[in-house]
C-alpha cells in the first residue's frame, strides 16, 4: 500500500485515491510533418520503457483530490517516494544526478 | 533413474533410501555453447529442447535463486489456448498439445488436469467480445464455445446466477480441455530432463553483466565467475529489462506485482477453472482441496514481489460477489511475483541487435500455459539463429512496425 502526497493540493492518500500514469519525462518526437518521425522514434515514445530496479520517475493523478496530474520519484525496490513535483517541473537536482537510462540523457543538459 | 510403479515398489522395500538426487549441482564451467539466464519454466524448457531437439548439451542454465522460484513457482497454473489472434493461438495451442503428453515425455508427473475452463461474460460488451473470440477460435479449429447462464450454473453450482447481481453472469466462454498443471512439477520435470542430457543447471548464481565484443555477445558475468559463450538466452520474466540493459538493449516492458492466494483445504467444491475478467478474479481448486485464487496486477512499476492490499481486496470482493458461498472461507497464504508487461500484452520471443543475444519475456500475467511451446520454439530460434515460424510474429521489431498482437482487449486482465 502506497501513501502518496499530492504536491498541487497537498492532500495525502492511499494509492487507490490516485491514478498511476507510468514512466515520466518521455519526450514526444514532435514535428509538423509525421514523415519526419521514424518508426523507431515513435516506438521509443509509445513502448520503450526504462523500467529500472531502483529510482523511477513517474506520473500520478490526484483522482480524489484536485484532479491534477503531477510527478513523483519513487524507488521500485522499496516503494519509498523520494520527491513529488509539478507536472511541468523537473525532479530535484540530486535525483536528476542519480537518474539512469534514457532519463540520464534527458536530464543531462538540464542539470546545470 | 526412471520413475515407474516398479521403482516406487523397489524403493519402498528399501525404506525409500535408494532415491537418487533428481538433478546434479555441477560446478560452473568457463565455456559453454549457450547460456540460458533464468531457471523458470521457460528457461528450463528452452534448455531441455536445445539438448533434445538440437543436440546442444554443452549448455548452462544460470539462476540467481532456486530453480522454479520465480513466477513459475508463484502462478495459479491456468492453462488454455483460446486466444484471439492467430499468432497467439499458434503458440498457446502448441504448448497446450505438448502439455497433454508432458508427464510421459518427461517421465515426471506434471499433474496436467484438463478439467475445463470458463471465462465468465458479465457485461454485454464482454459477451460480444468472447463471441468474437469464439468465432476466431472456431476458424482455427479449437474446441471452445459460448455457454448459456443455465449451462454455467450446471457446471459451477456455487456460482451466483442472479440476474440482479451487479455484474450478472450472462454466459461464459468455455474451453473443455483448458485446465491446470502443477507448476513445480513442470519446472522440476524439465530440469530433471535437461540435467539428464548433460545440461548444467547452476542455482544461486546471479548474472551481473553481459559482455559484448562489438555487436557480438561473448560472455556472461556471474557471482560464481565469468562464462565465455557465443549464445545467450535471456529468460528472466520480471527482470528482462534489467538483464537486457546489461547488454545495452532497451525493452518495451514494465514490471509490476501480481498476487495470488490459497484458502484452507476444503471438500470438492468446484471442478472447473473459472475466470471472471470483468471483476478481476479467478479460481480453481487444487487436488489438496485449497482454492487457488488470483486477480489483477498492481498498477505501478515494482520489483518488490509483494503486491498491494488494494489489489487483494479487489479480488476478494469480486469472488464473494460471484461465489457468495466463499464469503467465510479463510485464506491461508498470499504471495506475489514480478510480472513483465508489454504494450500489447503479448510476449517477446526474439533475436536482438546484438548477435547471439536472444530474449524470451514479456509473458506478463499469463505465461505458465505457454511454457512447453515457448521453450520449443525458443530453442529452435537459438539453435538456428533465426526465428522459428511460430516465434516470428513475437519479434521485437513488431513495436517499430506497429504490427501488434493485441491480446489486451481479448484477455481483460490476467490471462
Ligand atoms: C501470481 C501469479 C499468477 C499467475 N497465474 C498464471 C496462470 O494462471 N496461468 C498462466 O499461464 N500464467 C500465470 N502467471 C504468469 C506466469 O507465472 C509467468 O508468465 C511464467 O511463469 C514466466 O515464466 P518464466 O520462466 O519466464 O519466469 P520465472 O519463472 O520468473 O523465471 C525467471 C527466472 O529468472 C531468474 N533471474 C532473474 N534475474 C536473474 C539474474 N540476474 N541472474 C540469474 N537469474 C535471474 C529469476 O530468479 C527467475 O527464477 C502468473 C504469475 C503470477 C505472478
Ligand atoms: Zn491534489
Amino acid at each position: 500500500m502506497l501513501l502518496i502526497k499530492c504536491p498541487v493540493c497537498g492532500v495525502e492518500g492511499e494509492e487507490c485515491d490516485f491514478h498511476y500514469g507510468g514512466q515520466a519525462h518521455i519526450a514526444r518526437p514532435a514535428s509538423t510533418d509525421p514523415e519526419n518521425i521514424s518508426n523507431e522514434q515513435q516506438r521509443d515514445y509509445l513502448f520503450m520503457r526504462h523500467n529500472p530496479k531502483g529510482l523511477h520517475f513517474e506520473r500520478w493523478r490526484c483522482d480524489r483530490g484536485c484532479g491534477k496530474w503531477f510527478h513523483a520519484a519513487r524507488d521500485t525496490t522499496t516503494h519509498e517516494f523520494k520527491a513529488y513535483y509539478g507536472i511541468t517541473e523537473l525532479p530535484p537536482k540530486q535525483l536528476m544526478q542519480q537518474a539512469t537510462g534514457s532519463w540520464a540523457e534527458y536530464f543531462a543538459d538540464k542539470i546545470k | 533413474m526412471r520413475y515407474s510403479v516398479f521403482s516406487i515398489a523397489r524403493n519402498a522395500l528399501q525404506y525409500h533410501k535408494g532415491w537418487a538426487k533428481v538433478w546434479r549441482s555441477p560446478e560452473l564451467k568457463a565455456n559453454y555453447d549457450a547460456v540460458i539466464i533464468g531457471a523458470g519454466g521457460h528457461g528450463l524448457a528452452t534448455a531441455y529442447y536445445l539438448a533434445k531437439e538440437h543436440g546442444m548439451t554443452n549448455i548452462a542454465v544460470v539462476e540467481k535463486g532456486w530453480l522454479g522460484g520465480g513466477n513459475t513457482g508463484r502462478n495459479t497454473t491456468i492453462i488454455r489456448s483460446n486466444y484471439l489472434q492467430d499468432s497467439s493461438i499458434a503458440i498457446y495451442n502448441l504448448a497446450h498439445r505438448l502439455y497433454a503428453d508432458l508427464s510421459q515425455e518427461l517421465n515426471f508427473n506434471t499433474m496436467f488436469s484438463p478439467r475445463g475452463l470458463l471465462m465468465l461474460c458479465q457485461t454485454e460488451h464482454e459477451l460480444r467480445g468472447f463471441k468474437r473470440t469464439a468465432h476466431a477460435n472456431r476458424l482455427a479449429g479449437l474446441n471452445s464455445r459460448i455457454l448459456t447462464t443455465p449451462e454455467v450454473k450446471s457446471l459451477v453450482p456455487i456460482i451466483n446466477d442472479s440476474p440482479n447481481a451487479r455484474y450478472p453472469v450472462l454466459g461464459a466462454y468455455y474451453q473443455p480441455d483448458g485446465g491446470t498443471a502443477r507448476h513445480d512439477g513442470v519446472a522440476w520435470g524439465y530440469a530433471r530432463g535437461a540435467d539428464a542430457m548433460g545440461v548444467d543447471i547452476i542455482q544461486n548464481c546471479e548474472v551481473t553483466g553481459l559482455s559484448r565484443d562489438g555487436d557480438q555477445i561473448v560472455g556472461v558475468e556471474t557471482t560464481k565467475g565469468t562464462i565465455r559463450t557465443k549464445k545467450v538466452g535471456v529468460v528472466t520474466a520480471g527482470h528482462t529489462s534489467v538483464l537486457m540493459q546489461m547488454a545495452g538493449v532497451n525493452m518495451p516492458i514494465e514490471s509490476v506485482c501480481l498476487q495470488a492466494m490459497v484458502s484452507e483445504p476444503l471438500k470438492p467444491l468446484i471442478d472447473v477453472v473459472v475466470m471472471a475478467n470483468t471483476v478481476h478474479g479467478y479460481i480453481s481448486q487444487s487436488d489438496k482441496g485449497d482454492l487457488v485464487i488470483g486477480g489483477g496486477a498492481d498498477a505501478y512499476n515494482s520489483y518488490i514481489q509483494r503486491g498491494a492490499f488494494t489489489s487483494l481486496e479487489h479480488t476478494v470482493t469480486a469472488l464473494v460477489e460471484t461465489f457468495p458461498v466463499l464469503s467465510r472461507i479463510k485464506m491461508m497464504r498470499q504471495w506475489a511475483g514480478t510480472v513483465d508487461m508489454t504494450g500489447d500484452r503479448s510476449p517477446i520471443i526474439s533475436l536482438t541487435d546484438v548477435k547471439g543475444l536472444y530474449v524470451n519475456g514479456g509473458w506478463g500475467t499469463g505465461g505458465f500455459k505457454s511454457i512447453p511451446g515457448s521453450g520449443f520454439v525458443f530453442a529452435d530460434t537459438i539453435a538456428n539463429d533465426r526465428p522459428h515460424p511460430i516465434a516470428e510474429p513475437f519479434g521485437l521489431n513488431r513495436f517499430a512496425e506497429g504490427r501488434f498482437i493485441d491480446e489486451s482487449v481479448a484477455a481483460g486482465v490476467a490471462h
